[in-house]
């Protein structure tokens, strides 16, 4: 097909291949690239001169049908930006139209959005672990994580209805009030989780052969992170010590005591796969904390606040920042007065990472590739939007 | 440092180049001129107070009434913990501004998908070309007077409405529809292939008529 | 009456379910019972002078003089070989089935349990479909190495198991070179790997086929050296007079007689993994790299051959490792002596005879089924190393130490005295016996470890 040419034409341009040397594409169909990418990678066999990602088989113009839908219809496509987080999705955009608004969602509400958040930042990270282990090429570790997954699927099932689209947050609140009961299964499911979780690493995260294999591989400097635009665990293995929610505070997580896990080298070199792989991992234990914390605190009140059925803010822009599983997730609201976006803007960690995998590919093996790939958690619908 | 303080330093290195600070609701944003970018960036990268090493994006908006496309930049400094918002004004009928590659490589991927989805040109970058859409595609889509080219490479664009309109089916209806599903029971022999693609467009607000409906010709159902 | 063959989805085997339960116990035991009874019946006669004396006993027919003899004997071989290749086949099958189940109560699901009951007719049905299918070739690949690679890994795949000695004197040949025959037929398999990457005209098989012969090919070394040290114990490299130098009793193996034949047994063991492509040295089919690998464009009964030779495969492996190390058919306290007298005279051995044949037989199978439900565990259990990883742990640490093993295990043979061995043997049983035991309870304290777990053997 004419696209490929082109494609490889860009990249014979940029590295005239030896005589040894095939261009092959990763993907899109592929079992590890995450979802439908394209890696065209230039190499030798095993050792890889350069790897151009190829990005795009998932554009759904999300960006533009927020211009078409109003304010309040637009919630159940930010589940589809990323939809192994979605609460954050959710979560990025309410917080963008209320500040564009100027509103302020009510105590509880932001209780129960810290709660759903980070409920669904535990489902995320199983699925990351999962996968990761999965491609460096241990199947049974991924049954394990989304077996505990399928009790974060079930519980969020009984608040919102909905195992992966959440659709749960509004403008001005959350739709849902906690069920009876299901603070209860919540502490029981969080109780096992946390020794759940030590098995976990006595599986995997201390296997010899998946420390052999992510250790020292794909080291990103901290400069590097910084100057890339990386966010969220990509960042903090890199041992930025950045976390939105405690220096960008939002929602009731002034009120939560929790650590911000940083990557410290510890098996390998700062910044390689294994510390991104780790910093996921502490983060499940650290929003096991949170949750607890947040359901013991839980204030009474509304779930949403007052607002009217048809939105039209006053023309004017507004970010909203999350920290989502997948790093920050940045919201750009342009208002013109009528009732829908005249902008909608969402930048993605999964885009950011996707452009600084060219940069990492030369010298390294097919192998580490995948880690890389899988290290950097990036998933095609966050992507191409 | 606020907003204020940031645009003051600014102002002070280069002058007439500074818009004012914006009075619009929600976060406030200073546009620049767009031939002094690049070292305006490269003096809030590099000095000592202001350090903005972090692009958390990098965007544009359309505004076709004012024949300008806006390019707006999301800057942020993870050492002073402060953030700032500039705006860059190009023509629309010519966009194009100095990439702050240089400064940012973040820059590198957000450019392009501006590019792509709004045919801004970004001088000097390294590997100008689109990012989401094919190389072969025609026009930026996010441009607001964007028309579709009517398919592309043999795949049409043509589709019916996707908003289907729902009508409320009332209890005559409702025991319209199932007579009518009554009288066609009885007279044909049911085998197990019913197909049921028609019963998608069926209008039923109850899950009742849905299933008696699927039997009785949904095609008057579905489009009033 | 409603007529619903077409869109009818309910399975024979699901409307009658008892029917299901006799269909699966007659193929699980009827199989290979039915295997056995023949390779019993056959292998006693497997030999021309036993052929001539049972023709002229019982058909009166002077073999050894007629001029079709070699035809009798080329028939009688093959009939035998057909035993053999069938014994291949089910159990290739058969351990499809039981990773399949295994694998998932390890991944906390069930695995088939549709097809017959437990699932078993599961490989029964994949065989079907695979044969079933459409035989896809590459417009572009080359047409001839295409349609003959999967034979070459089939041929490599059956050849060894005509020296295995599945009983006390159930073995197809017993050719007084097995050892050195086994090691250089295995390499047929790599043959077909390299040929099928390259005959598929893609990148990715490329891959895989030129990962699988460098794998393949580097193991080879520390697979042969650590081969050696059971026959330079037993001195012979006939696989039955090693299995025979050895006893039932485990401080009667060799893998505990002397503590080089341990270390060699591990480095055996992990050098038939990296042979039979197995995790953690599967690369030449990483599925999450390569998709693959060397049988990406295969579909069909090509495709089918393949699967079957890296199953069976791990039979070879296994029972070569038992063969070898463990003791083989050996039975617990029964002597050679005990088979002879057993046999009596006479062409058809006494009935006591074949009752120690099935016992030894019976010895193996369970021998050479718990190694393989240990690869079926390691391959669940282990991320897969890379390749440069694999080439390192082939070439700086098993090479050395399968010349370390073989170096100490001569020097071991010249100077230590038999009951200085004996003694090795019971310390190394017992120190085996002993991380047995400390194993099973720290697995059950893991369990219990996390809260809301526990051992549940009940739902198959």
């Amino acid at each position: 097909m004419a696209i490929d040419l082109e494609l490889d034409r860009h990249i014979l341009q940029r590295t005239s291949p030896t005589e040894e040397e095939i261009v092959v594409n990763f993907g899109p169909q592929h079992p590890s690239t995450h979802g439908v990418i394209n890696f065209v990678t230039q190499t030798n066999g095993e050792v890889i001169r350069r790897s151009v990602p190829d990005i795009g088989y998932l554009h759904r113009g999300l960006e533009k049908i927020g211009e078409q839908v109003p304010y309040p219809g637009y919630m159940p496509f930010t589940d589809r930006i990323d939809y192994l987080a979605a609460m954050f999705a959710n979560e990025g955009y309410a917080a963008a139209v209320e500040r564009l608004l100027g509103i302020d969602a009510p105590p509880r509400a932001k209780y129960l959005r810290a709660i759903a958040g980070e409920l669904c930042r535990i489902s995320n990270h199983f699925i990351s672990v999962g996968t990761m282990a999965q491609d460096i090429g241990a199947a049974t570790p991924l049954t394990h994580a989304l077996r505990e997954r399928e009790s974060v699927n079930d519980l969020l099932e009984e608040l919102c209805g909905a195992r992966l689209t959440f659709n749960y947050h509004r403008i001005g609140g959350v739709a849902f009030d906690v069920p009876e009961g299901w603070a209860d299964k919540v502490l029981r499911f969080l109780d096992h989780l946390d020794s759940y979780i030590q098995e976990w690493d006595r599986l995997i995260t201390f296997n010899k052969i998946f420390v052999k294999r992510l250790a020292g591989v794909g080291i990103i400097t901290r400069a590097k992170a910084i100057d890339y635009g990386l966010a969220g665990p990509n960042l903090r293995g890199s041992g930025v010590n950045f976390d939105i929610r405690r220096d960008m505070p939002y929602g009731a997580y002034p009120d939560f005591d929790f650590n911000v896990p940083v990557g410290t080298g510890r098996v390998g070199i700062l910044g390689d796969c294994w510390d991104r792989y780790f910093v996921r991992v502490q983060e499940i234990v650290e929003s096991s904390k949170i949750v607890r914390q947040a359901l013991a605190k839980l204030p009474d009140g509304d779930i949403q606040a007052k607002v009217a059925r048809k939105l039209k803010p006053e023309a004017g822009e507004a970010v909203g920042r999350v920290e989502s599983a997948r790093g920050e997730m940045l919201y750009y609201v342009v208002s013109d007065g009528s009732e829908k976006a005249y902008r909608l803007r969402v930048r993605t960690g999964s885009f950011m990472a996707m452009g600084i995998i060219e940069e990492l590919s030369s010298g390294i093996m097919v192998a580490d590739l995948i880690a890389i790939i899988a290290s950097l958690d990036v998933v095609a619908p966050e992507v191409d939007r | 440092m606020t907003v204020e303080e940031v645009r003051a330093q600014l102002e002070s290195k280069f002058g007439e180049a500074m818009g004012a600070l914006s009075e619009t609701k929600g976060d406030r944003f200073v546009v620049v001129k767009g031939d002094v970018i690049v070292d305006l960036c490269h003096f809030l990268k590099s000095t000592v107070g202001l350090e903005f090493d972090y692009c958390q994006d990098i965007t544009a908006v359309d505004w076709p009434g004012r024949n300008v496309i806006e390019v707006v930049y999301h800057l942020y400094s993870l050492v002073h913990r402060h953030g700032i918002v500039l705006k860059v004004e190009t023509d629309r009928s010519a966009p194009a501004v100095a990439t702050v590659e240089g400064v940012w490589k973040a820059a590198t991927w957000l450019e392009r998908e501006i590019y792509d989805l709004f045919g801004v040109n970004f001088i000097g970058h390294s590997d100008m070309r689109r990012i989401l859409l094919p190389d072969d595609w025609v026009g930026n889509p996010l441009r607001k007077d964007y028309k579709e080219a009517g398919g592309y490479h043999g795949v049409g664009n043509e589709r019916v409405d996707p908003l289907v309109q729902l009508t409320k089916v009332t209890d005559e209806k409702r025991k319209a529809i199932a007579a009518a599903a009554a009288a066609e029971a009885a007279t044909a022999t049911t085998t197990a292939t019913t197909t049921t693609t028609a019963t998608a467009t069926t209008t039923a607000t109850t899950v009742e008529a849905a299933a008696t409906a699927a039997g009785a010709g949904p095609s008057s159902e579905g489009k009033g | 009456m409603k007529i619903s063959l077409a869109l009818d989805s309910t399975s024979l085997t699901r409307r009658y379910p008892r029917l299901a339960v006799l269909v699966t116990l007659f193929m699980a035991f009827g199989l290979p019972l039915g295997l056995y009874v023949a390779a019993l019946a056959v292998f006693p006669f497997n030999r021309p002078e036993l052929l001539n004396a049972a023709a002229k006993e019982w058909l009166g027919w002077e073999l050894a003089a007629s001029p079709y003899r070699n035809l009798v004997y080329t028939g009688f071989l093959l009939l035998v070989a057909f035993i053999a290749v069938n014994y291949t086949a089910v159990f290739g099958g058969v351990s499809t089935w039981v990773e399949r189940r295994v694998a998932g109560r390890m991944q906390s699901r069930i695995g088939p349990n549709r097809t017959g009951a437990a699932g078993f007719l599961a490989w029964v049905a994949d065989a079907v479909k695979m044969v079933l299918k459409e035989d896809t070739i590459p417009a572009s690949a080359d047409n001839l190495l295409f349609r003959a690679a999967p034979y070459f890994s089939m041929v490599g795949l059956l050849l060894p198991f005509v020296v295995l000695p599945f009983g006390e004197s159930t073995v197809v040949a017993d050719m007084n070179v097995g050892v050195f025959y086994v090691t250089a037929v295995t390499a047929f398999v790599v043959v077909g790997i390299l040929v099928s990457g390259w005959a598929s005209n893609s990148k990715w098989a490329l891959f895989g086929g030129i990962r699988g012969a460098a794998q393949v090919l580097s193991y080879e070394i520390p697979a042969g050296i650590s081969l050696m040290v059971p026959v330079l114990m037993a001195g012979t490299l006939s696989l039955q007079g090693i299995v025979r130098a050895q006893g039932g009793c485990p401080w009667e193996w060799f893998v505990f007689q002397n503590p080089a034949a341990t270390v060699a047994f591990i480095i055996a063991v992990t050098s038939s993994l990296a042979e039979g492509n197995r995790t953690p040295f599967d690369l030449p089919e990483a599925e999450s790299e390569l998709v693959a690998g060397y049988h990406a464009e295969y579909s069909g009964f090509r495709l089918a051959i393949f699967l079957m030779v890296e199953w069976a495969n791990m039979w070879i492996m296994a029972g070569l490792a038992v063969t070898l190390f463990l003791g083989g058919w050996q039975i617990p306290f029964v002597s050679h002596a005990v088979y002879e007298s057993a046999r009596g005279s006479g062409l058809v051995p006494a009935p006591t005879w074949f009752l120690l044949q099935v016992a030894s037989m019976l010895v193996f199978i369970v021998k050479t089924w718990a190694l393989v439900f240990f690869f079926i565990w390691l391959r669940w259990t282990l991320p897969r190393v890379r390749v440069d990883q694999l080439m390192t742990l082939c070439w700086k640490y098993l090479v050395p130490g399968a010349f370390l093993c073989f170096i100490v295990t001569l020097l071991w043979l010249l100077v230590v005295p038999p009951m200085a061995v004996k003694i090795t043997g019971i310390l190394l049983t017992v120190f085996a016996a002993a991380l047995l035991v400390k194993f099973l309870r720290d697995t059950r304290r893991n369990i219990d470890r996390v809260k809301g777990d526990r051992v549940d053997l009940s739902n198959w």
